[in-house]
This record gives C-alpha cells, structure tokens and sequence, in this order.
C-alpha cells in the first residue's frame, strides 16, 4: 500500500525545487565549442562553463571577469590585468598565455558558420607583460574592445592549440573557469551541468542545472505549469496575463536591448522596387529618399495602440536605437508622437499630398508577433493616405532578399550585443561600406556624410564621456532630425519561473542558471 | 524475386538522384544560408569568410557536383549549423523518431484492429457506433491541438505524466533507446498517443469496412458451414483476407509516420529528426534538409519493397516476377 501511494505521488508531484534546477530554452544550441558558432544561444550557453575576461550585468554594463581591470594604456594599446588564483576546471592555472592561444583559435574555426573574429580582427598584437598582465595593439585607436571582448570565452592553452569543435560537443574539451562543470550534452535536447565548487566569483544557488529545449512557447509554458521544467525563458505574449495570475508562477521582465525598426529605401534615387502611384502602377521617383516623408510615415504610426494591443504591453514605444538607460543614447529623442495631421502636412509638402502606394516585407518568425506588427503598421500607413500592403515571408528568405535590396520599406529588428549605441549606428545606418565593415545590415542604404563623421570619430575617441556624446548627437542627426529608419519599439524579454524562484531580468535576454536563486 | 528487387533498388538510385537536384536546387533559391548564419553583427569580410568555409563561394552547379562526387562515397557533406556530416547529425536523431513511430504503430495497429473488427461484426451495436464516431474525431482534429490537450489534460491537470521531453536512455548495441524502461515509456505515452490518433482512427474504419464486405463473401459462409470454431473463422479466415489492404496501408502509414512526426515532436520537445528538419529548413542548411530526404525516400522505398514482399506472402497469386502487375 505504501508503495502504491508513494508511486501514486512521485507521479502526480512534480519535481520539487531543491538542489536541481532545471530551465526551458526557446532555442537549442548547436554547439558546445564556444568559438564555433556567433549564436547567442551558444553564446549564452558557453558563459556557464567559460569566463570571458569582461562581463556584463543585467543591464549590459561592463563589469571585471577573467580581468579584474583594464585600461588604454596610450591611444592604440590597451592593458588588462588579470584576475590571480583562478584555475581551470582541470586544477590547472589560468594565465595570460591561455587568453593569448585563445585569440588565435578564434578566427581559425574550422566550418565555422559565424565565427567571433569580428571581435579580435581589431587587435593586431596580443603579448603577455607578465603572467597576468595582458597588452592588446591595436591598429587604430579602438575603444569598443573591452565591450567586444565580452562576447569572447577564453579556454585553457592546451585546449585552444588542440581542441576540435566535436571535442567540445562530446565534453571532453569542456574545460573551463566558469561557475558550472560540464555534466552532459544531447544535441537538441538538453545539457546537463554541476556547479564548479572552486569558482572565483559567487557560488551559484544551484549545486545541478538541467536546461531542456522547448522550441514550441505553448509546450514550454505546459511543462512550467506541469512543474516539469522550473523556469522557462522567451514567454509568449499571449500567456503572459494568465501566468502573471497564477499563483504558482512568477514573472520577471526587462526592456531588452531589441529595437524593432523599418528600414525606408533611401538609397535609390528612381524605381524603387515597390513604390507605386496609387493605381498601383511602379512609381518613377523615390519619395521615400525625402526625410520629411519618412518622418510623415514615422506620425501615421501609433506606438502605444501597437504596444498594448499586438504586444500585450510586452515592449516599449522607441523613439530611438536602444533604451535611454544605455550607453550613447540621446536624452531628448523621445518616440513620435501619433500626429496624422502633421503627417499629412509633411506629405503635401514634400509633393505627396495624395500619398503613394507602398509594401512593407517583414520575417513572420523572427521577432515577437513580427507579422501582426507589420500588419499594424501598414493599416496606420493606409489611414494616413499611403496604402500599403504587407508581404511576409520566413526570415530564410527574407534576410537574403533584404541584403540585395529588393524591398522598398522592410520591418526588422536589432539586438546591441555590445550594449551600447555605436553597435545599432554602425550596423544600421552608416554608409555601407563592404570594404571597411561598415553598414552591413543597413538595408535601407541611408547615407550621410554627417552621420559617417560623427561615427567614425566615436568609434576612435577613447575617452568614455566624450564618446558617448558624440553618440547621442549621431542618433539625433540620423534618426530624430534625417529619419535615417522608423524606430517602432523596444521588446520586453520575459522570464517565468515557479514560486519561490527569482531572477534578474537581463537587457541582452540571456538566461543564466547562475543568476537565479531562492526568492527572498 | 531476385530480378525484382535488383530493379527496384535501380529505380531507387534514379528516384534518389531526382530528389537530391531538387532539394539541391530548391534550396538554392529560397535564399542564402550565409544571411542567416552570421552573427548581424557580422560585416562583409566576415560573411565572405563564412561562405568560403561552408563552400557557398563556388557556382552552385559546382557545388551539387561537389556534392554528388561526396555522395557516391557516402559522405553526404557537413552541416552548416552544426560542423559535423549530416548524415551522422540526422542519424544521432533517428532511434528517438522511430521508437515514436514504432510505439505508434503497436498502439494503432494493436488497438485499431480488434476495435474494428468489433464494430465491423457487430455493427448495430451502440458501443460499434461509439467507436465509428470516435474515429471520425481522432482523423478530423488536428495534431497539434490534440497534442497540445493531451499534455494539459494529463500532465498540467492530472500531473500523471511528463509534459514534454524525452525519458533517460539506455544503450542497446550502440544505439540510445528510451522507451525500454517504465521511466522512458512514461515520456513516450503522451507523443506516440498523439502520433497514434490518426492511423488508429484510420485503421478502424478500414477493419470495419473490410470485415463488412468479407463477412457475407461465400468463403465464410462455407467455413461456418463446415462447422469451423466462430474464433478460427475470423481469426483465421477472415483476417488472413482482410489483411491485405490493411498490409499496404499500415505500410504507408508506417513511413508517413516516420517522415512526418514533425508537429508531434516539436509540440512535445520530442528530440527526433522531424524536430532538426523543420529547424534546419529555417536556417537553409542545405546538408542536412538533403541528406534527411535522401534518407526518408529510402525508407519509404525499403517499406514499399517490404509490402510488396509481404503481399506475395499473404496471397499466393501475388507474384514478384515482375512478369505481371
């Protein structure tokens, strides 16, 4: 009988927390080796097993890691002191020679799909002053390098010179300094980890962590409410409500560093793919190379009806690249206000009093509720005199047709992985400059020459003040005064875990078993 | 029958063939996987640099040939997401599909033809009726929201079994299988109830019509006549002849199962191939969308091979030499 009654509540309790904790993910990771892949689930997944020599908190601000200081020694040399004591999970050491072997991996990935070298190609010599004194050459002077080396885990030596992706994969490389040991890994699945007892930092509240993959949101909100899984990341808007009642469940969120914008042709001079007069036959000139157009599109739209009735109240108005809590934003962009009238003003003043016809692309599975967005934002443009039409596809497809410029006005989206504001004014609206790495992702080609001065001498100013000014009055010219995109709003990341469980909601949307703990 | 199946294998290699220069080209089109691959940070040099370690730099008819000369060897090529050949990502993934589809295939076949024999000998029966109607619902609803009620019923509301995910494995030569233990079996329930639910309904009503039709054939009425046991009437008789049509189906079936447990695994986090296709076609990696239809065309016509065998088994004027349909 007591076994029966026993069996009988093993299966009907779920696994209570206690010393195992065990989190859904909405993406699986495709690899372990943390230089294989630039994903940020893999990104996220790594930063348990490995330290990068900078971290950032919930709020992306630097903070010490593997080093316990840097500075810019001159103008081109940067020197970071690194933290003594540390050992690898092996017992071995870490020293400045094992940050240097792994600067060399990084780039030379075999198969790698994405590598980190983005972040090392600037340093030009990497040498060890002593055994924990690291001095980093640059060619020009690079003050991102410190929020660029964030993204990168650092192995031991013998490892980097050795190590295969597939040694990674299989556990056998998964020697780290990070606060959990590598337990298990089924590809798809899960990972399995055991808290590092000789970590430097903080002893995580965890001693086991399971972390199971549950791409589908409504399977993954089942398996929170089944008590299967105690924390679930990427909750879905719809569910937010019903959990936030629950009495089992709690609710974390955060303003993330995803901005969710439209791109305008502004390139092409004439014949633009799909700007059409109103009979829907193709349109000769550009309007929307004209600012005042873009800012008239920019009126028509109604920020907060988008955010809380398509968001659930699960994002933020934007008014510019990133939130204003963020390094290099701009204190007095604020979002547009819902003005037709002045958008209709705006339009008759740049020749179009009777609007023109337009098609907003968009992925319809990239970004939260991507397509009813888009659908949204057509409906304003069509009250405001521009009908448009909304062609929604799956990110495979769109992102390659966007890069070739095939779209006329495009909705997508920006995660500042360096936390601050140069990474948005760089990617979206520098002049595209395939040679010098600039405006790979501005697919609306905005060009000019004001905003590329200013860019350009934020990126090689080191002083931190200064840069960040310069900063601000960039977005301000590029995005409040030329309209260089429409900014539509910020996403809110949200976490759900069980009661009694707490964590601290992160801009950059990770999900680290490390920073969650017993509520208080 | 040697003949037979040596043609056929020919017919194979020429289907495989086809496949491949679809999927090859197909692919292509749709966009390019380096777009979606690389960090957005990413400039031009580094998505250059990804193009040629992938191989995407070359021409693509270039590429296929490439491929094809990979292929004669058995090297299906790399996965671009994952580094490692496709052919070895897909096959780490196939012992949880098929255990899916062999659970699900024990449970329809186990339950669906006994239920359909019931209401195809009793047909004016209230509980026959009952099952009838149930098996219109089980093909009428649609998976995913079947799954998703299955999982809130039994595992949010009644807390009886796991929600999602893929019970402890066990290794039998060399291949990880879960559902050999009770642990294990407890996560398969649910998924392979779900994977069950159309063939089972199908199943049924192919039972019942097929008993209906074969009950007032003459053969019966002999045997009855001769004064043959009611259980070897329908347990020989009958169901050696109504078996054939059930034979194809089931095989049929059996392959769709296999290929197509796509919204079951992803709704229940089930790690199966369904699961990895549908995201490697998201993220165009070619390798492995290829390599998993090559795979799946061979499967389905290994499964047809095997019916076709079968048939010649179960009825004797069936034969293989190819001679005759």
């Amino acid at each position: 009988m007591k076994s029966i009654l026993c069996f009988v509540l093993a299966l009907v309790c779920g696994p209570a927390i206690g010393q195992e904790l065990s989190i859904a993910l909405s993406t699986p990771i495709t690899s372990l080796d943390p230089h294989f892949h630039n994903l940020s689930p893999n990104n996220g997944m790594s930063k348990h097993f490995f330290d990068p020599l900078v971290k950032q908190d919930e709020q992306q601000n630097l903070k010490p890691g593997l080093a316990e200081s840097w500075r810019a020694v001159d103008d081109t040399t940067w020197e970071f002191k690194l933290r003594k004591g540390v050992k690898w999970h092996d017992g071995t050491e870490f020293t400045a020679a094992d940050v240097i072997a792994t600067f060399k991996r990084v780039p030379n990935v075999p198969n790698s799909p994405s590598s980190l070298s983005i972040y090392t190609r600037p340093i030009k010599e990497a040498i060890a002053a002593d055994k924990y004194t690291l001095r980093l050459k640059t060619e020009r002077p690079y003050p991102l390098l410190p929020n660029d080396l964030s993204g990168i885990q650092i192995i031991p030596k013998k490892v980097a010179e050795t190590a295969k992706t597939e040694d990674f994969n299989s556990g056998k490389a998964m020697i780290g300094t990070g606060p959990y040991r590598f337990v298990e890994y089924v590809s798809g699945d899960r990972v399995v980890m055991a808290v590092n007892d000789k970590y430097w930092g903080p002893r995580p509240a965890f001693a086991k962590v399971r972390f199971r993959m549950i791409a589908n949101s409504a399977a993954r909100v089942a398996a929170l409410l089944a008590g299967d899984v105690s924390m679930i990341e990427g909750v879905p808007t719809t569910d937010i409500e019903k959990l936030a009642k629950d009495a089992r469940v709690r609710i974390a969120s955060a303003v993330s560093n995803r901005i969710i914008y439209l791109h305008l042709d502004s390139g092409r001079a004439r014949n633009s793919p799909f700007v059409t007069d109103l009979a829907g036959k193709p349109l000769e000139a550009n309007p929307l190379r004209d600012p005042r157009v873009r800012k008239a599109i920019s009126k028509m739209i109604d920020r907060d009806a988008i955010v809380s009735r398509i968001m659930e109240g699960q994002a933020k108005p934007a008014g510019q690249l990133l939130p204003e809590t963020f390094f290099g934003t701009s204190k007095r962009l604020k979002p547009e206000k819902y003005d037709p009238e002045g958008a209709k003003k705006l339009l008759a003043a740049a020749g179009y009093p009777n609007g023109f016809g337009l098609t907003l692309h968009t992925p319809n599975n990239r970004y939260i509720n991507d397509e009813k967005v888009a659908q949204a934002v057509a409906q304003f443009l069509t009250r405001g005199g521009i009908p448009t039409r909304v062609d929604a596809m799956p990110s495979a497809v769109f992102f390659s047709r966007g890069s070739k410029l095939e779209f006329s006005m495009l909705l997508a989206g920006w995660g500042a992985e360096t936390g601050e504001n140069s990474s948005p004014l760089r990617s979206l609206l520098a002049t595209f400059d395939a040679a010098a790495g600039m405006g790979p992702s501005n697919r609306g080609r905005f060009s000019d020459a004001g905003v590329d001065a200013l860019l350009s001498s934020a990126l090689t100013t080191i002083d931190d003040t200064k840069r960040g000014l310069i900063l601000a009055a960039a977005t301000e010219k590029a995005v409040g005064e030329l309209q260089g995109l429409v900014p539509l709003h910020y996403e809110v990341s949200s976490w759900a875990m069980r009661k009694g469980l707490s964590y601290k909601a992160r801009a950059d949307q990770y999900t680290f078993a490390f920073e969650v703990s017993p509520a208080k | 029958m040697p003949a037979f199946i040596l043609r056929r294998l020919a017919q194979t290699l020429l289907v495989l063939l086809v496949t491949s220069a679809l999927v090859f080209g197909g692919l292509y089109l749709v966009g390019n996987p380096v777009e979606i691959l690389v960090n957005p940070a990413a400039d031009e040099i580094e998505k250059a640099r990804a193009a040629a370690a992938l191989g995407l730099d070359r021409p693509v008819l270039e590429q296929y040939w490439i491929f094809l000369k990979g292929a004669a060897s058995g090297d299906l090529g790399r996965s671009f997401v994952f580094g490692r050949p496709a052919l070895e990502v897909i096959l780490e993934r196939m012992p949880a599909t098929l255990e899916l589809a062999f659970l699900a295939m024990v449970m329809s076949v186990g339950i669906g033809i006994p239920l359909g024999l019931y209401a195809g000998l009793y047909p004016d029966r209230f509980s026959s009726k009952a099952i009838m109607a149930g098996s219109i619902l089980g093909f009428s609803l649609p998976t995913f929201w079947v799954g998703l009620l299955l999982i809130m019923l039994f595992a949010v509301q009644l807390g009886w079994l796991p929600s999602t995910g893929r019970g402890p494995t066990e290794e039998v030569l060399g291949i990880q299988i879960s559902i050999l233990n009770i642990a294990g079996l407890r996560y398969a329930l649910l998924p392979s109830l779900n994977l069950a639910l159309f063939k089972l309904s199908l199943i049924i009503r192919l039972t019942r019509a097929q008993v209906r039709e074969q009950v007032l054939l003459d053969y019966i009425r002999f045997a009855r006549a001769k004064g043959l046991p009611r259980a070897r009437v329908i347990g020989v008789h009958l169901l050696k002849n109504i078996m054939i049509p059930l034979v194809t189906v089931i095989g049929l079936e059996l392959g769709s199962v296999i290929a197509f447990a796509i919204v079951t695994e992803s709704i229940f986090a089930w790690p199966g191939m369904g699961k990895l296709v549908i995201d490697s076609m998201f993220q165009l990696d070619r390798p492995v969308v290829v390599a998993y239809l090559l795979v799946v065309v061979l499967m389905f016509t290994l499964i047809n091979l095997a019916v076709d065998i079968l048939y010649a088994a179960l009825d004797p004027r069936v034969r293989l030499d190819g001679s005759r349909a």
